[in-house]
């Protein structure tokens, strides 16, 4: 026999300037990123890989060269990697995701969501009726840290003064004091969503407590004859917040939903699914509390009319009621896209 | 069929327990190998160790500032949103850049991918890296607890630890090393692939000149050929592909010697030059097995009839 007649060996002559051309392609994504390919190549990017996907399968149907194989399948793995790994263009991304998939999602976990405000809801309700009859409940219902001194012990002027703080107050700046706010609801927010791996059960708690809180602070200030004031503080900056923690509650029971009622497909599957939803979720509530954080840092603390603050709670809400009713209807259904 | 002898110079491959297979959007089946535990919790040390120096560097940046209430108050915000934003984004950030490896993924040598073998979506990273807040952070803040609160309250602090520990040592539990973030975001974790292309052993312009040439020195005949299967043949390509080793010189002896005694050779012929026969072997048992394949009899070891 001739060496040079084997089928494999002429084939990988044939092929190998592809390979090759893909490889350097490869490394140079793999040691910088996509961006570093210049516009010519990024469009044969995905040719040489079909190609080099193409003789992977014709080379495992005749030839038995394993290193051959073995370069064949990596460099096929490493270009899959490139050619399907994560999108690039965040701009894109982020305007489909305001514009279409963010709303319409909300709309699909409307029960779950349902379910969150529920909770916060009931947590308010039992704060408020709790620290109404008993006044020294606020100590249980509200942590030190939120209290900040205030309580059914703080005179009647203390209280008022807390509502009108801020603005020529020169020790902590405005953006320090929303950086602070954004951050911390923001970390409390995602905890809600991932402890709903945990069967959703601490997420309602999470809920239940926050409400437990804002009850109790309604209750004080309602014992005080502040009540009208005391709403015009939270509702301009807590429509917003409110809706994020429920959002991110929501999200947390889509997991635990998925854990208990897997429904069709197995226990992972389902999981992995609307694990997908429900983050994307969170990445909108996170938005949601930077939008609150500067409401609270910003406004409240510079704008102390009540009617102001009135009515910018009621532009918040019926922006967000619009927004999570209205947006991206009648466009293609972007939610489940994965299968 | 398992095939026995050694086969040291061709790792096993299929069928490990960490071997799973995924096909690609176009239809074609890829093996991956996925990371092992150590593996992962190196590159997910290597990860912290990385937040940890940044977010320490930042708290020096802050007492540096000095009294200055102004400037002091803005390093405060930046400070509080960077830190907010590395905990949070920092996996997710560098493995949406860069193809699904953190900065300790790659160094280990690790990816993420979809386990469908889909594209990594932007909201699967995002779940993944949401849920070390139970994971990782969790546990942390309880343990923190733990050292300081008073043994009154160390008692509830302790089974709320052991509680959180277990979302941390999920990975221990199930087949796939799985952590939590994992079965949330339908991904696996898989060893990065790394092959280099060496010369085809049959090419006559080789490192060899002369091995496989046109006229080989040595001929075999069809029934010869037929002791061996691809297994067989994969492994002499192993031993062929470490000429140059310092034992190589007897593995070549004593190969060939096996070979000789299996396929009958000295029987009609005189001794050979181990090299020079076993490359010709190569070339004409590749040959041999790539004819039969191309008619569809794939004969995977000398077992197989």
């Amino acid at each position: 026999m001739a060496g040079i007649t084997l089928r494999s060996f002429q084939f990988r002559r044939e092929r190998e300037a592809t390979w090759r051309e893909l490889d350097l392609m490869v490394a140079e994504v793999e040691r910088r990123s996509l961006r570093a390919l210049s516009a010519d190549q990024l469009l044969r990017l995905p040719m040489l890989y079909r190609a080099t996907l193409s003789s992977l399968s014709v080379a495992r149907s005749i030839s038995l060269d394993r290193n051959l194989l073995d370069y064949l399948e990596s460099l096929s793995k490493r270009a899959y990697f490139c050619v399907y790994g994560t999108r690039t263009g965040a701009h894109d991304a982020a305007w489909q995701f305001l514009s279409r998939r963010f709303p319409q999602l909300m709309r699909r976990a409307r029960w779950h969501v349902a379910m969150a405000a529920l909770f916060v809801l009931l947590g308010m309700a039992t704060g408020w009726l709790m620290t109404a009859g008993e006044p020294d409940l606020f100590y249980s219902f509200v942590p030190e840290t939120v209290a900040q001194d205030r309580g059914p012990a703080s005179t009647t002027a203390a209280l008022r003064a807390v509502l009108y703080s801020g603005g020529d107050d020169a020790g902590t700046a405005l953006h320090t004091f929303a950086s602070f706010l954004f951050t911390n609801n923001a970390r409390i927010g995602i905890l809600a969503f991932a402890l709903g791996f945990a069967l959703g059960v601490p997420t309602l708690f999470l809920l239940f407590a926050n409400g437990l809180t804002l009850g109790a602070f309604a209750a004080l200030y309602q014992s005080r004859g502040l009540s009208i004031e005391f709403w015009a503080w939270v509702l301009p900056h807590g429509i917003t917040e409110l809706l994020a923690v429920v959002l991110c509650g929501g999200a947390g029971l889509l997991l635990a939903d998925a854990i208990v009622f897997p429904g069709r497909h197995t226990r992972l599957e389902t999981l992995a699914i609307r694990g997908r939803s429900a983050a994307a979720l969170v990445i909108g509530a996170v938005a949601l509390f930077f939008v609150a954080a500067l409401i609270e840092g910003l406004f409240r603390q510079l704008v102390h009319s009540v009617p102001l603050r009135y009515a910018v709670a009621a532009a918040s809400a019926a922006l967000w009621i619009g927004y999570f009713t209205l947006w991206g209807r009648g466009r293609a259904d972007d939610t489940d896209r994965h299968r | 069929m398992t095939p026995t002898g050694t086969a040291d110079a061709v790792p096993v491959r299929r069928g490990g327990r960490l071997e799973r297979e995924i096909v690609t959007p176009d239809g074609v089946p890829l093996h991956m190998t996925l990371a092992d535990r150590g593996h992962r919790a190196s590159a997910f040390v290597i990860d912290m160790v990385i937040l940890a120096a940044t977010l320490l560097a930042l708290s020096l940046m802050l007492v540096i500032a000095g009294t200055d209430v102004l400037r002091e108050s803005w390093i405060l915000s930046f400070f509080l949103l960077a830190a907010f934003f590395l905990r949070n984004f920092y996996f997710a950030v560098f493995e949406l850049r860069w193809q699904g490896a953190t900065l300790g993924k790659r160094v280990v040598g690790l990816r993420v991918i979809d386990r469908h073998g889909g594209r990594l979506e932007a909201d699967a990273v995002l779940a993944r890296n949401f849920m070390r807040e139970i994971e990782v952070f969790l546990p942390l803040t309880l343990a923190a607890m733990a050292q300081v609160e008073d043994t009154s309250d160390r008692w509830l602090v302790m089974p709320a630890l052991v509680w959180a520990s277990l979302f941390l040592l999920m990975p221990f539990f199930n087949r796939d090393n799985l952590r939590v973030g994992d079965m949330v975001a339908g991904t696996w974790v898989v060893i990065a692939p790394k092959a280099m292309l060496l010369p085809d052993l049959v090419d006559p312009a080789g490192p060899q000149p002369g091995q496989a040439a046109d006229s080989p020195a040595y001929r075999f005949t069809p029934a010869q050929l037929d002791a061996y299967g691809a297994f067989e043949l994969q492994t002499l390509e192993g031993v062929l592909r470490r000429k140059g080793s310092p034992t190589y010189d007897e593995i070549e002896a004593e190969v060939c010697r096996r070979i000789r005694r299996k396929i009958g050779w000295d029987a009609q012929n005189p001794p050979p030059d181990a090299g020079p026969f076993l490359d010709d072997f190569y070339a004409a048992l590749r040959a041999h097995l790539e004819g039969r394949l191309l008619m569809g009899k794939r004969r995977e070891n000398k077992y197989d009839r």
